[in-house]
This record gives C-alpha cells, structure tokens and sequence, in this order.
C-alpha cells in the first residue's frame, strides 16, 4: 500500500532533519512533535470515541508543570522520570475530573471538561507561591539517556539530543496508539462513538469506556505537556488556558479527526502555518478562524480527507 | 420459567402504557408479542430488558430481580435484544459490528494492546455469525451502507453473536417485503438452534409469521394483556381477532 511508503520518507525526512534544516525550523518541530503526543490521545476521546474536550489544556498543564517542578525544585532532572511522572500525575487528576465528565455527552461533556480546565488555570495563577503565579516557573533543562549533554548549547541541545529524544517519544506513543486503536477496546470505543444505546445493548458499558479513553488521552496530554516545557524552559498558566484547548482541538479538525495520522498532521500544520502567518500578519487568529470555518463548511475531513478525497472517492464527513 | 414479569406498569407522565401486564416465558418457548400500534409492545420489551425501569411490578430473569440493574449486566446473565428503529454502528463493517458483539461476549474488551486482527476466536465467531445471516458477503460493507433489510439483519445478527440465552426482538421483520419475511424467519429458526438459544420474544405484525413461528401468542391492547395462549386458542378467541388479529387471509 502507499501508507507505509509515506510513513518511511517521512521517517526518514525526520532522521535528516537536524542536519539539512535551519536551526530554526528545527526547532519549530519540538512543539509539533509534543502536541503530536497530545494529539494522540486527544483524538482517542474525539475520532474514535465520540468525546469533544475543551478543557484538554489542563493536563498538558499538569504535565508541564510537573516537569517544572521537579527540575527546579525536587532535583529530578532525568527525563526518562519526568515524562512517566508528567503522565502520572495527570492520570491522578483524570481519574475524578473523567469519572464526572464522562457522564455527559455532547455539548455538556465539552462544557464540563472547560469548567475543570478553567479551575486548574485559576489555580495556577493563584497560589502564587506553588506556580509562580502569572510568570510561571521554569523548566531545567532535562537530563536525557542520563546525560546533561555538558557541551551543548542551549540550542544545540535542542536541535540535537532533545530533538532525537522528542522524535522517539513520539514514535514510541504513536505506534502505543496505533495498537490501541486496533485492539478489541479500541473497537469497543468506536461502537460508543457511532451508538451509545446499541452498545449498551451489546454489552459495551458506556461510562466505563469513556472513562478508560479519557485516562489514555489525559495521560498522553501529561507526557506531551512535558515534552512542550523544555524548548521554552518556562511553563506559565497560559499552558492551561481555554484557548490552548480550542488550539488542540482546531489542530485535530485541521488534520482530521477521522484519520488516525490526521492529528499529526494538523499539529504538523498549525505550527508551521501559525509561525508563517505570526511573522507577516499579527493577527493571526483572524486568519485561523477563516481556515477553521472553511475546514468545518468544506473540508469536514481536514487536510487528510482532502488528500484521501483526491485517491478516491471516500465519504469522509460522518452526518 | 427463564422470564417472568409480574404485574407491570409504566407511566410516561400520566399516562398508563402497561397498565398490570404479567407474563412468563418457559424453556424452549418462541413467543410473539401482538398488538395494534401504541398498545405498549415495544414499551413492554424495554421493560423487559431493562432499558425502562418500570413504575410498578418486578421482572425476573433466571429467577433474579432484574429491577434497574441495567442494560449491561443484562447482557452478562445472557439477554440480547434488537430494536424496533433499527440500530447499528454507522461507521463500522458488519464484520466489525460482529466482532464488537464477540468481544463483548467473551469480556475481551478491555484488552487494550492485543490485536484484534489477531484474534482468531474473535474473527472466527464473528464470521460465523455473519455467515449464519446471509452476511458473509458483505462483511467489509459499513453497516451504513447497507440496505434497509440488511441494517435490521445486522442489528438482530448483532445480538445473536452475544450467543444469549434469551432474545427479544422488537419487529425484527418490520420495513422487509412480505416475501423476504419469511426468510428472515428461517434465518432467525437456524440461527437460534445453531447457538443453543432458550427463547425467543418477538413482537410481529404480520400475522402469517406470528402464526407460522409462535408456540404462544401475548396480545396487548391498550396496555393491557388481552390474551395469553396457543396460536389455535388466539385464533378461536373471536374477541381477540376483532380486536388485534384481523381477519386473516387463508
Ligand atoms: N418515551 C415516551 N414518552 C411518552 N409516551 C411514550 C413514550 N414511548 C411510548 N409512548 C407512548 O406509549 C404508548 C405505547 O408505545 P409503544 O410501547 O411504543 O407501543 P407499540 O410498540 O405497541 O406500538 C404509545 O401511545 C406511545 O405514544
Ligand atoms: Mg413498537
């Protein structure tokens, strides 16, 4: 099939990466391959389960921060401990906060997920002397493979070590996703997706699968979140802001939502797409709201569902 | 007695869909559900299966209360049901949809890192099943694609791949041409047989199938139980005729 050519120029095209790209355009992957973990599991709750978060911000939050506060002040610099301790503790914070939401659907779900995002943002920049408030905190640079990387610069290690260590991250949770959604559960979530009341009835216990679908996503933000702390080196409450949830989920409607590598590569193209139109135009969300209301009236696919549509003629939108 | 329904009522607001309705439904027995539209047939089923709680009365199943104890677990003590507007996974293969039922049935689905593709149980019983149904043929056909007597087909399927004890199926035939019926029924005769079920509640209109098929028949009207007997009793019942059958054409 095609697929698997794609995905090894693609592999490829980001093992070659460091060396044949500017500095600069490397480092505008480290955030694409982040919100690719995010993503993941974003689209876990929205494609294949039928769930819409607005509030998905707050665990990329928690995973940031997280990662802030151990570097800086509990001395845990290796990022083979912050990246399962970022999901940890967004998995503890999932665990209530789905456990609640999952008993919504639709517009209510989406709304309630806001509300928790919009409470752990007030919580940021409130308790001042646990967040630093509005100016955050920083995040150390992590030690990877056990190494604090001594001779590298600040944007050498970027463009190098962290940049291969962010790609096999995002390779490691990509083909987890791939299992996942490939899996009886996974074909358990998307029978929840297409018809709740007809899953029951096979079954299929609705709340309890939603719930399992939002602990994978909220984990997957966790690590993602940690992964985006580092090329910054600071995390501050705009991290867990409602506009960084709508930012994701106009990323997975960018891509498409009903393509399993359409999130990709809608966070692919936002990065990218916000850095091009940042640099002429500074008002680019003016921009990004024409692209998101042509994507949802004429492309309901996304860009994937553009290029599958020019293949053959696949019925991408789901009435 | 695998069913038993006692004294049920159900109010939507104010007013009385089932009004005292007690049945019981016994080893090997194919019972059909009669009834003019509104009489409370399909609102008796989901009583029945636990999709409604009831105002009043008890339901036991396998001589548990089943009272309010949810559709899933239903399923689990071995209770399948289909819909009266048909029900599938728009997006999903008939295979897929089987598969789902599968999965289900053997408490798979929590397997989050196994293959699906590499179950072979799974893929095994779940074309089984499609083959029992005519399916097989368009097993990678998504259900929303399918014809209309194919997407009730599929929602009926679906539940025998739970391989149930007991299945209630609301007008599994309802929207098929009187000629498909028919095949439909034999369909539903083999496959029952082939997995061992113990009873079948189906609520029907047509009545040379309810005749054809029932070893009993339940009328309703109005939310209350008119009759309860053999198809030959039903048949004598001159009241009954009037009022549910109709006069049938021999
Ligand atoms: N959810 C509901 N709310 C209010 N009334 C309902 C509801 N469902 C059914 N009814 C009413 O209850 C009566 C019985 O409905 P139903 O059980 O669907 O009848 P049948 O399946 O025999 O045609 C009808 O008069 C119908 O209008
Ligand atoms: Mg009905």
């Amino acid at each position: 099939m095609r697929t698997p050519v794609v995905l090894s120029l693609v592999g490829i095209a980001f093992l070659g990466l460091p060396v044949l790209a500017p500095a600069y355009y490397v480092t505008l992957m480290l955030p694409f391959m982040a919100y690719g973990v995010v993503l993941l599991g974003l689209n876990l709750l929205f494609g294949y389960t039928g769930l819409v978060s607005f509030g998905h911000a707050l665990f990329i939050g928690i995973g940031a921060y997280t990662g802030a506060v151990l570097t800086t002040h509990l001395g845990v610099r290796h990022m083979e401990l912050i990246l399962p301790a970022a999901a940890l503790a967004a998995a503890v914070v999932a665990a209530p906060v789905g456990a609640l939401c999952v008993r919504y659907v639709k517009i209510y779900f989406g709304m309630l997920t806001l509300a928790f995002g919009m409470v752990f943002y007030t919580f940021l920049l409130k308790f001042y002397k646990l967040t630093g408030g509005d100016e955050g905190m920083r995040m150390l640079r992590p030690y990877l493979l056990g190494s604090e990387w001594p001779g590298f610069s600040k944007t050498a290690y970027l463009i190098g070590p962290y940049y291969y260590f962010s790609l096999a991250v995002l390779v490691l949770a990509t083909l987890l996703m791939w299992r996942i959604v490939r899996s009886p559960f996974g074909l358990c979530l998307k029978t929840i997706r297409d018809n709740p009341l007809k899953a029951e009835s096979l079954g299929v216990s609705v709340p309890r699968y939603r719930w399992y679908a939002f602990m994978i996503s909220a984990v997957y933000a966790g690590a993602g979140g940690a992964l985006l702390a580092t090329p910054t080196g600071n995390v501050d409450p705009t991290l867990a802001y409602w506009t960084h949830s709508g930012n994701i989920v106009f990323m997975v409607l960018l891509g498409g939502f009903s393509s399993f590598f359409g999130p990709l590569l809608g966070a692919f193209a936002f990065i990218f797409l916000q850095d091009t139109v940042m640099s002429v135009f500074p008002y680019w969300r003016l921009i990004f709201g024409a692209v998101l209301a042509f994507i949802v009236i004429f492309a309901p696919g996304g860009l994937m569902g553009l290029f599958a549509r020019g293949r053959r003629p696949v019925e991408v939108s789901r009435a | 007695m695998i069913l038993e329904a006692r004294d049920i009522r159900k109010l939507y607001g104010a007013y009385v869909a089932l009004d005292g309705v007690s049945l019981s439904i016994r080893e090997g027995e194919f019972v059909s559900i009669i009834g003019p539209n509104g009489a409370g047939k399909s609102t008796l089923i989901n009583v029945l299966t636990g999709v409604l709680q009831p105002s009043g009365g008890s339901v036991r199943f396998k001589g548990k209360d089943i009272g309010g104890i949810g559709t899933v677990a239903l399923t689990r003590l071995g209770m399948a049901r289909s819909f009266q507007l048909v029900q599938i996974f728009p997006e999903l293969t008939v295979l897929e949809t089987l598969q789902a039922a599968v999965v289900s049935r053997l408490g798979r689905g929590a397997r989050l890192f196994a293959s699906l593709a590499g179950d072979s149980q799974v893929q095994a019983d779940a074309l089984e099943v499609a083959s029992l149904f005519g399916l097989a043929d368009k097993a990678h056909a998504l259900a929303r694609e399918l014809p209309q007597g194919d997407k009730k087909l599929l929602d009926v399927a679906s539940a025998f791949a739970l391989r149930p004890e007991i299945i209630l199926l609301d007008e599994p035939t309802s929207g098929v041409s009187t000629a498909d019926k028919h095949a439909i029924m034999e369909i539903l005769v083999g496959a029952a047989k082939r997995i061992g079920l113990r009873a079948i509640i189906q609520v029907e209109h047509d009545m040379d199938i309810v005749f054809g098929y029932s070893d009993r028949i339940i009328a309703l009207h109005q939310g209350k139980l008119l009759a309860d007997a053999t198809p030959a009793e039903i048949e004598a019942d001159a009241r009954v005729v009037d009022m549910v059958v109709g006069r049938r054409r021999h």
